[in-house]
């Protein structure tokens, strides 16, 4: 299949990708992976006049940890996330970044890319906004870092201006009684999930719920945070009468809509399980305890 | 209509230079058929699904479908035609046959590819990461069972080299 013709530029730098944005003008869109915009022009369903490659811009894919924060640079491959020891750091990252798609898309797919396209069932979306997440994003005018919640305004809409480009995501570790889980559920590898459920934890004590995050995606314009779970949960003992009652909430937030994945009564179903289950592996991890989570799907 | 201009695509093919004018849009698995006949490679959904497409791009697998030709300039690409040395079959491919991990042969490229890609960085995998390595691969003839053997197979051999 071919995309609609257009031109092709690279940039060596931040401030030559953002005057080429303003050179080439709105019709211009860059491109980092590739591995949603791609497809999506391919199928006619993007149009732009001009592609500004962020392939060949060196230094934009560091991984790094400083005073408590992780930093991703726009460009880092959620290979690369998978694979980072600074990043294992978090396990609800890790999650996330070793069952998005499969290995060539996530050999290529990068972090920044997928905040940037804000596709309603994209992975990282649901999964940083249970952290304190904030997206630095470089312009003319320099550098403004925003909160990822704001960063994220609508389906395929961020709150970036046309000649603005995420630079750097950055997350703050959570404190050490703390543990999250991203439960993704999926009907094969390389497809988006049906349902998505993220969820950190901060415990009080062995059984108590200090702080709770709860996030469902795929069932939105964007991420939804499901606070009412969060309420459910936060102050309270976790116990299966909290951790049901949190699900419930969590059910009832859900705007999914019925498509080839599921109808939009599975989905709502579909969410309840992965926050509970989430919040099972979430709590588990916040204790100690070593497990795996993240996506599933048949024949994993 | 925007100012189209070909580009010039410069990479390195199963260690030979080969370069090319193309059209942006060109995606990357068309440049290696048409422009560089190198038709080892399969265009299969051309959707990012079924990875009949995979190529390794400077040691990592993609999907050459969902990529343009020109953000792989300057890269080292192998492709199916680079697995075999003097004649002989590549471990992998030679496993592949041996444990009838093929059958119409179409998705079979990408698939060694994928093997190789985990084999290179885990020599010894386990089920589990075998399965994963092999989840953005789709064969419609054989089920997988006997494409996990030859991986299996293909693993022992390697190591013993």
């Amino acid at each position: 299949m071919y995309a609609y013709p257009f031109s092709y530029h690279r940039a060596a730098s931040l401030e030559e990708a953002v005057k080429l944005l303003q050179q080439l003008g709105e019709d211009a869109r860059l491109i980092a992976g590739g591995q949603s915009l791609i497809p999506l022009m391919k199928m006619r369903l993007a149009r732009p006049s001009a592609l500004i490659d962020l392939n060949f811009l060196k230094g934009l894919d560091g991984i790094q940890r400083h005073n408590g924060e992780l930093r991703f640079g726009a460009m880092a491959r959620h290979a690369d996330i998978e694979n980072s020891g600074v990043a294992a750091a978090v396990p609800i990252l890790h999650d996330c970044a070793a069952g998005i798609a499969d290995v060539q898309v996530r050999n290529q797919g990068t972090i920044g890319g997928s905040l940037a396209e804000a596709d309603p069932s994209g992975d990282w979306g649901a999964v940083l906004l249970t952290l304190e997440t904030s997206v630095r994003c470089f312009g003319p005018k320099g550098e403004r870092t925003v909160p990822l919640a704001e960063f994220l305004k609508d389906a395929y809409t961020t709150i970036l201006r046309h000649d603005e480009i995420v630079h750097e995501v950055i997350v703050k570790v959570p404190p050490k009684n703390s543990g999250g889980a991203y439960v993704a559920f999926k009907r094969s590898a390389p497809v988006y999930a049906t349902v998505s459920a993220a969820v950190q934890l901060t415990l009080d004590g062995k059984d108590g719920c200090k702080d709770a995050r709860v996030v469902l995606g795929c069932v939105g314009l964007t991420a939804i945070r499901a606070r009412d779970a969060e309420a459910a949960l936060r102050g309270k003992p976790l116990n299966d009468k909290t951790i049901q009652a949190a699900a419930e909430a969590a059910r009832k937030v859900a705007e999914p809509q019925s498509d080839m994945r599921g109808s939009a009564d599975y989905k709502r179903a579909l969410a309840a399980a992965l926050v509970k289950r989430a919040i099972g592996i979430a709590a588990r991890r916040a204790r100690g305890e070593d497990l795996e989570a993240g996506h599933e799907y048949a024949g994993r | 209509m925007p100012d189209v201009k070909n580009i010039l695509v410069r990479i390195r093919v199963n260690g030979e230079q080969r370069e090319a004018m193309a059209e942006p849009r060109t995606l990357l698995v068309e440049f290696l058929r048409e422009q560089l006949n190198l038709t080892g490679t399969h265009i299969g959904c051309d959707t990012t699904y079924c990875g009949a497409c995979t190529v390794l791009l400077n040691g990592r697998t993609v999907k050459s479908c969902t990529l343009f030709a020109p953000m792989a300039d300057g890269g080292e690409i192998t492709t199916v035609e680079g697995l075999a040395k003097n004649g002989e079959l590549h471990p992998v491919q030679k496993a592949f046959a041996e444990c009838h991990g093929l059958q119409c042969g179409y998705c079979t490229p990408g698939l060694l590819l994928s093997s190789l890609h985990l084999l290179t960085r885990t020599p010894k995998p386990t089920d589990r990461q075998i399965r994963k390595a092999i989840a953005g691969n789709t064969c419609r003839c054989t089920g997988y069972q006997n494409i996990f053997k030859a991986i299996r197979t293909a693993a022992a051999v390697m190591e013993k080299r």
